[in-house]
């Protein structure tokens, strides 16, 4: 039992806003769809939901077909970036309201609102309207509507981006928990890997409206298909280099470097990639490359050093432990083992699946 | 300096109320008072102007006339912009911004292009006379005003709504009436004011679609001319009791009608 997409085309005008994407979410199923802005992570849900129609393709759950049928016939749930509440009701009414419409029983819907909105911590505010609370608040309120109905389908457009840090640090450990119970299908849209991350699940890229891959989080993660997809699942922004292999060696020419490894590899030009936290500035281990820079600028978040380096040309980044002062123009070493390079081919393909 | 500051608004207040008072006094003067000279105010104080005109049927009917065709007027204006101005807020369609901006320069026509055509037209279907051939007639008017203001308060709600309620499965008209209307309660109240304030001091055509049974306050005013000469003080009373239910109104819309002018666009 599961939701399909297959072959969803959205074209509106000239531009293809979502060409050939097919995916499979299973029932109780927590998703991640993950890409930056523009990559038609909202009109994605937006089809979803019902509340767009695709260009050509078809969205079918549980076997029956969903496509055409509209919005208000549906069983799913939608939370905005945006705090979207009823300004005129209260908080209760505000929960209430899909049960309502949905012809429940007066004592079964107060029964299910406060269950809810002690889970949210919204009992003490019941009876005020969502404009007089703070702006967690009212996100809550508007999760809450989505969890009490025990949709099929929740979908979550960044509902956490317009909140502060401390809050979405809370709500983001909440979530996938709340609705574990409820077996809806849940999907979950962000801009941030490190989001996608810590919600787990099911991860799906996207890309300039194409799906770049899908599986466990971990697995997107660690072994990318497409130098694309690596990149979209990179933050701070993936480092990559172009190197030529011959036998079991390959060099770097820019910076002039070459490393062994031991797969088995056609000679030719190649592209490598590593995230920015493989980039040391201790010498990790014997086999580590070392790397010769200067410094381009240093931004320090506390207990971490994002060191935006020039290596010969090539703009990379490390992300390093402790506070680190160095000023532009420093020279600098770092050192990278080379068994964490990704690499991919002259067309960005993923050549080997090997990295940690 | 801070008595000047006092002194000029006070000066331009009492320059903008002068007209109302002078009306005031007339109507509580008697018409000797009136003619004898310049009195500030009414020496022997009478209500009898105003007792005339509550108790004369040709002088109550044209108050009531007029509320009937002005709250038929708004009643319709309204019901028929909210739809409208629903579709221009939320809906792209070909066209639409160059019929919107029609809509607004219907506003530019003085009425008297109007008068000869709705004459007319509603002489020849036996609509002349009464109230409902008004009613129309204003709806010319005030439909794209009302379309304009209401459109305006639409547009400031987000659209998110809209969609939110879908999927919680409200049908749209349980949407429009239970969560959207009072949204823009505001608004509604504001093109309301808009169409009665139009409506009822309208003029012209009111007078040109009417004889008898429909005749308007404002048409009665006109003709109280007699044998006798102008009767001041009625005609002042009359004034009086014109102005009343425009301040009712603007009491009530008082807190939402700067955004109204804006066009709902504050």
């Amino acid at each position: 039992m599961a939701l399909e997409l297959s072959d969803i085309n959205v074209q509106v005008g000239n531009e293809m806003h979502l060409s050939d994407v097919s995916a499979t979410f299973d029932i109780g199923s927590f998703n991640v769809l993950l890409g930056p802005t523009a990559s038609g992570k909202t009109t994605l849900m937006r089809i979803m939901a019902g509340l767009d129609v695709p260009t050509s393709g078809s969205i079918v759950i549980n076997g029956s077909d969903l496509t055409g049928i509209p919005v208000r016939k549906r069983s799913v749930a939608f939370v905005y970036q945006q705090f979207i509440n009823y300004p005129g009701m209260t908080v209760f009414d505000n929960i209430a309201s899909p049960l309502k419409v949905a012809g429940v029983s007066r004592s079964d819907i107060a029964a299910r609102v406060e269950k809810i909105a002690s889970l949210m911590g919204l009992m003490p505010m019941l009876s005020r309207k969502p404009l007089e609370l703070s702006g967690g608040q009212q996100q809550r309120v508007a999760l809450a509507r989505a969890l009490v109905r025990e949709a099929e389908l929740v979908l979550l457009d960044e509902p956490l981006a317009n909140l502060d840090y401390k809050l979405r640090e809370e709500l983001r450990a909440e979530l996938p928990k709340l609705f574990k119970e409820t077996g809806s299908i849940v999907v979950y849209a962000t801009t941030e890997p490190e989001e996608a991350l810590m919600l787990g699940g099911q991860t799906i890229l996207l890309h300039e409206g194409r799906l770049l891959q899908v599986g466990t989080t971990p697995e997107v993660y660690r072994t990318p298909r497409t130098i694309q997809a690596a990149q979209t699942f990179s933050d701070p922004p993936l480092n990559t280099a172009w190197v030529k292999r011959s036998g079991f060696v390959s060099k770097i020419d820019d910076i002039d470097t070459t490393y062994e490894s031991a797969d088995v590899l056609a000679d030719g030009t190649y592209q490598i990639g590593f995230r920015a936290h493989h980039l040391m500035l201790q010498k990790p281990h014997d086999n580590a490359l070392k790397i010769k820079a200067v410094v381009v600028t240093t931004e320090i978040t506390g207990s971490e050093t994002f060191l935006h380096i020039n290596a010969s040309g090539l703009q990379w980044t490390a992300l390093v432990h402790g506070v680190h002062h160095y000023s532009a123009g420093d020279s600098v070493s770092v050192y990278v083992d080379p068994r964490n390079f990704l690499t991919f081919d002259a067309s960005g393909e993923a050549c080997m699946i090997e990295a940690a | 300096m801070i008595k000047s500051i006092r002194i000029t608004p006070m000066l331009y207040i009492i320059f903008l109320m002068l007209p109302l008072y002078w009306l005031l006094t007339m109507a509580l003067k008697t018409n000797t008072e009136i003619l004898s000279g310049f009195s500030l105010w009414p020496k022997e104080p009478t209500l009898a102007n105003f007792k005339t005109i509550l108790t004369d049927a040709s002088w109550y009917s044209g108050y009531i006339n007029s509320t009937i065709y002005v709250v038929l007027n708004t009643i319709i204006s309204i019901s028929v912009a909210l739809p409208a101005a629903y579709a221009f807020s939320r809906y792209r369609f070909m066209g639409d911004k160059h019929l919107f901006f029609w809509l607004l320069s219907n506003r530019m026509a003085p009425p008297a292009v109007f008068v000869l055509p709705f004459f007319q037209l509603y002489s020849s279907i036996g609509l002349f006379d009464t109230h409902i051939a008004v009613a129309l007639a204003h709806c010319l008017f005030n439909v794209p005003l009302a379309v304009w203001i209401l459109e305006g308060f639409m547009s400031g709600v987000p659209k998110e709504i809209d969609e939110t309620a879908q999927i919680d499965g409200y049908s749209f008209g349980s949407f429009f009436v239970r969560i959207f209307m009072p949204l823009i309660g505001s608004g509604i109240g504001v093109a309301a004011f808009f169409c009665f304030m139009f409506s009822w001091v309208e003029l012209l055509i009111a007078r040109t679609l009417t004889s008898v049974d429909a005749k308007p306050i404002a048409a009665v005013m006109t003709r109280t001319v007699s044998a006798s000469g102008l009767d001041w003080g009625v005609l002042a009373a009359a004034g009086v009791l014109t102005i009343v239910p425009g301040a009712i109104v603007i009491w009530f819309v008082r807190n939402h009608i700067a955004k109204g002018f804006a066009l709902g666009r504050v």
